[in-house]
């Protein structure tokens, strides 16, 4: 019998992301629905010492897959291993985190386990024995209810929108052999920057420029995101093609999804495809010195002002303010 | 090289979404449709391969209704060689893994060393079917790329993941879904459009394929819409006034501290 809630927390760079105490602490949330157990699988090399982490958060069982094979994320050796756990365990609910890999893990996995995914959740809820899913499609612009069915229901939540919360539980740390199986793909090389900024993905506060910047000049930005710690600089569609950013900057459908806590749309216009990237964040600020401009319908605070002169000043005011 | 393309047809991303009275579907009539914007990508890639390679093949497919010949039209118009439509009445409220099956079954008659799809469909947003298709033909897929290189029966692909990206390798058939800064698409040309309307477009049904509808159909979705809704209306926010930015700029600094509690 499918039992429990099993949670894949991802780990890179040896450390957990972000997304894996938000999955986790939602498990905990949708084990505590069930009446079942939270299993908390961590994969890669070297990972044991840190895996009882996961008990913070709630997890009654951590098992490790450690193996020199799984050092890098790759979709084949994930999928192989992460699916032998997931039949060994047959739990009710497998959950994962929709950051790139986990987008990337959940989707294969997901056919190979021939059952339902909802990607990129915002809320999880159980009614009798389905799991409820809350997703934006279209951009944002509508909000779907999906039941999910199969064995295991799958569900990968957003980043930045769960809420991470700490118990007193201790869980039991397991380790699990693992077979990372024949693959035909491999990894030349890994240029991601260790010490790199805050993902836009994960960012308490996102700083953007849109047009209105004028040039690849952004370091008034830079300065405002520095001083509102955990913060980090977006941009619009307009300013990409421009140059004067690159794409991973991009905020919109066709850019990142994002949900910070706060969002500073500077000489952004508010065009339907860059509201559809950050209209879920929970504080809107836009500044724009045209008064018209559509950003001020979505904006919780509007400043109509040469974004030149008010961006230092506010600078100024949030480190007065930090002391 | 004969390389595949799966393209789907949205909605414009511009187009006003109306839910239908089922509340589990969207009103279609008024809704202006293109191409998945990641889709044009990977027509504009596929193009690229066979022109530096001076050979080979584009196909264009989609699972979708009679509409989305314009399309698939367009891509050929673009350059693809030829299209593959999947119009059956069971797919249309199939899901992803349903699509995907159906994908895969037309791909079993489509001999190809090479797929590219987009990495999302900007209408259901939801980044599964690709991987699906992959692992349902035994294939390694590379996702979110934004510059690849085939050689020696191999493709190396790099991938962008937070913080940076990642080169990977895979051995050929493979599937790699687009990002944005893959390249930029081309327009079609006059003369392309009106060669397209000579270019071969089949109209396939799930029997032709030999595909169960029972599998694919929405009693097989494993992922079942039961509600709609819109998502709730920011309520209208406040303009900071001020004589000077200086003065806007404390004003704000003081509300996102005391009232938004974000700083
Ligand atoms: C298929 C498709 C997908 C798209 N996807 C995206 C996407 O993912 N993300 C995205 O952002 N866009 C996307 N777009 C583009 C979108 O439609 C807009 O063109 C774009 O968002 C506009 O960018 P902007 O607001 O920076 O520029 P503009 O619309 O040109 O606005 C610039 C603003 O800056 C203001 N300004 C100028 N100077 C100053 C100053 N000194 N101080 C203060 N304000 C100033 C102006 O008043 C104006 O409002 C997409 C479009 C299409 C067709
Ligand atoms: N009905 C379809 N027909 C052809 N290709 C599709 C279809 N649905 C999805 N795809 C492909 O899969 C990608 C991702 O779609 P999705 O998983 O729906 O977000 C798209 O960019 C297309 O390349």
């Amino acid at each position: 019998m499918a039992q429990g809630v099993l949670v894949f927390a991802e780990y890179m760079d040896g450390a957990f992301r972000k997304i894996a105490f938000e999955a986790v602490s939602e498990g905990r949330r949708l084990a505590d629905a069930i009446n079942g157990p939270l299993i908390g699988v961590v994969l890669g090399a070297g990972v044991e010492g840190t895996a009882a982490e996961l008990g913070k958060y709630g997890a009654d069982k951590i098992l490790v897959g450690d193996d020199p094979a799984l050092a890098d994320y790759t979709t084949e050796a994930y999928t192989n291993v992460l699916f032998d756990i997931v039949k060994e365990n047959a739990p009710r609910i497998l959950l994962l985190g929709a950051s790139t890999r986990g987008k990337d893990l959940s989707a294969r996995l997901s056919a190979r386990l021939d059952t339902g995914l909802a990607m990129d959740c915002i809320a999880l809820s159980v009614d009798g024995e389905t799991l409820i899913a809350t997703r934006p499609i279209f951009g944002g612009k509508v909000i779907a209810e999906v039941a999910i069915e199969g064995m295991p229901q799958m569900a990968a939540i957003r980043p930045n929108v769960m809420e991470i919360v700490e118990t007193a539980k201790a869980g039991v740390v397991e380790s699990v052999p693992v077979n990372p199986g024949v693959t035909r793909s491999r990894l030349l090389e890994n240029k991601v920057a260790t010490a790199s900024r805050v993902d836009l993905t994960e960012a308490e506060s996102i700083v953007s420029g849109g047009r209105g910047m004028g040039g690849p000049d952004f370091s008034l930005l830079e300065e405002l995101a520095e001083a509102l710690v955990g913060g980090t600089v977006g941009a619009s569609r307009s300013a990409v093609d421009e140059g004067w950013r690159p794409h991973s900057d991009q905020v919109g459908q066709t850019g990142k999804v994002v949900s910070p806590n706060l969002y500073i749309a500077c000489g952004i216009s508010g065009a339907i495809q860059h509201l559809a990237g950050m209209g879920s964040s929970k504080y809107i600020v836009a500044i724009n010195k045209d008064p018209e401009a559509p950003i001020f319908k979505k904006a919780d605070y509007g400043i109509v002002e040469d974004l030149f002169k008010v961006v230092p000043a506010i600078t100024a005011e949030v480190k007065k303010l930090k002391g | 090289m004969e390389i595949v393309v799966l393209l789907k047809q949205v909605p414009d991303t511009e187009t006003l979404i109306q839910i239908a009275d089922d509340k589990t579907s969207i009103e279609t009539q008024d809704v202006k449709w293109i191409i998945n914007p990641y889709d044009e990508f990977a027509v504009e890639e596929a193009l690229r391969i066979k022109e530096s390679q001076g050979e080979g093949k584009v196909t264009i497919l989609t699972v979708g209704p009679e509409r989305a010949v314009e399309a698939i039209r367009t891509a050929l118009a673009m350059g693809a060689d030829e299209g593959v439509l999947i119009d059956d009445p069971t797919v249309e409220r199939s899901g992803a893994l349903g699509t995907a099956r159906v994908i895969a079954a037309a791909l079993k008659e489509i001999p190809c060393d090479l797929i590219i799809s987009g990495m999302r469909a900007v209408d259901d947003d939801g980044y599964q079917v690709p991987a699906a298709v992959a692992e349902f033909l035994g294939i390694p897929h590379v996702s979110m790329v934004i510059k690849q290189e085939i050689r020696d029966g191999k493709i190396t692909c790099e991938q962008t993941i937070e913080g940076g990206t990642m080169v990977i390798e895979a051995d050929l058939p493979a599937l790699f879904t687009t990002q944005r800064g893959l390249n930029e698409p081309r327009y079609a040309s006059l003369p392309g459009i009106m060669k397209a309307k000579k270019k071969p477009l089949a109209k396939k049904t799930l029997a032709d394929l030999g595909v169960d509808a029972d599998e694919v159909g929405q009693d097989g979705a494993k992922c079942k819409i039961i509600n709609l809704s819109f998502p709730p209306e920011r309520s209208p926010g406040k303009i900071i006034e001020g004589e000077t930015p200086e003065a806007k700029a404390a004003e704000l600094a003081r509300l996102l501290n005391e009232e938004a509690k974000v700083i």
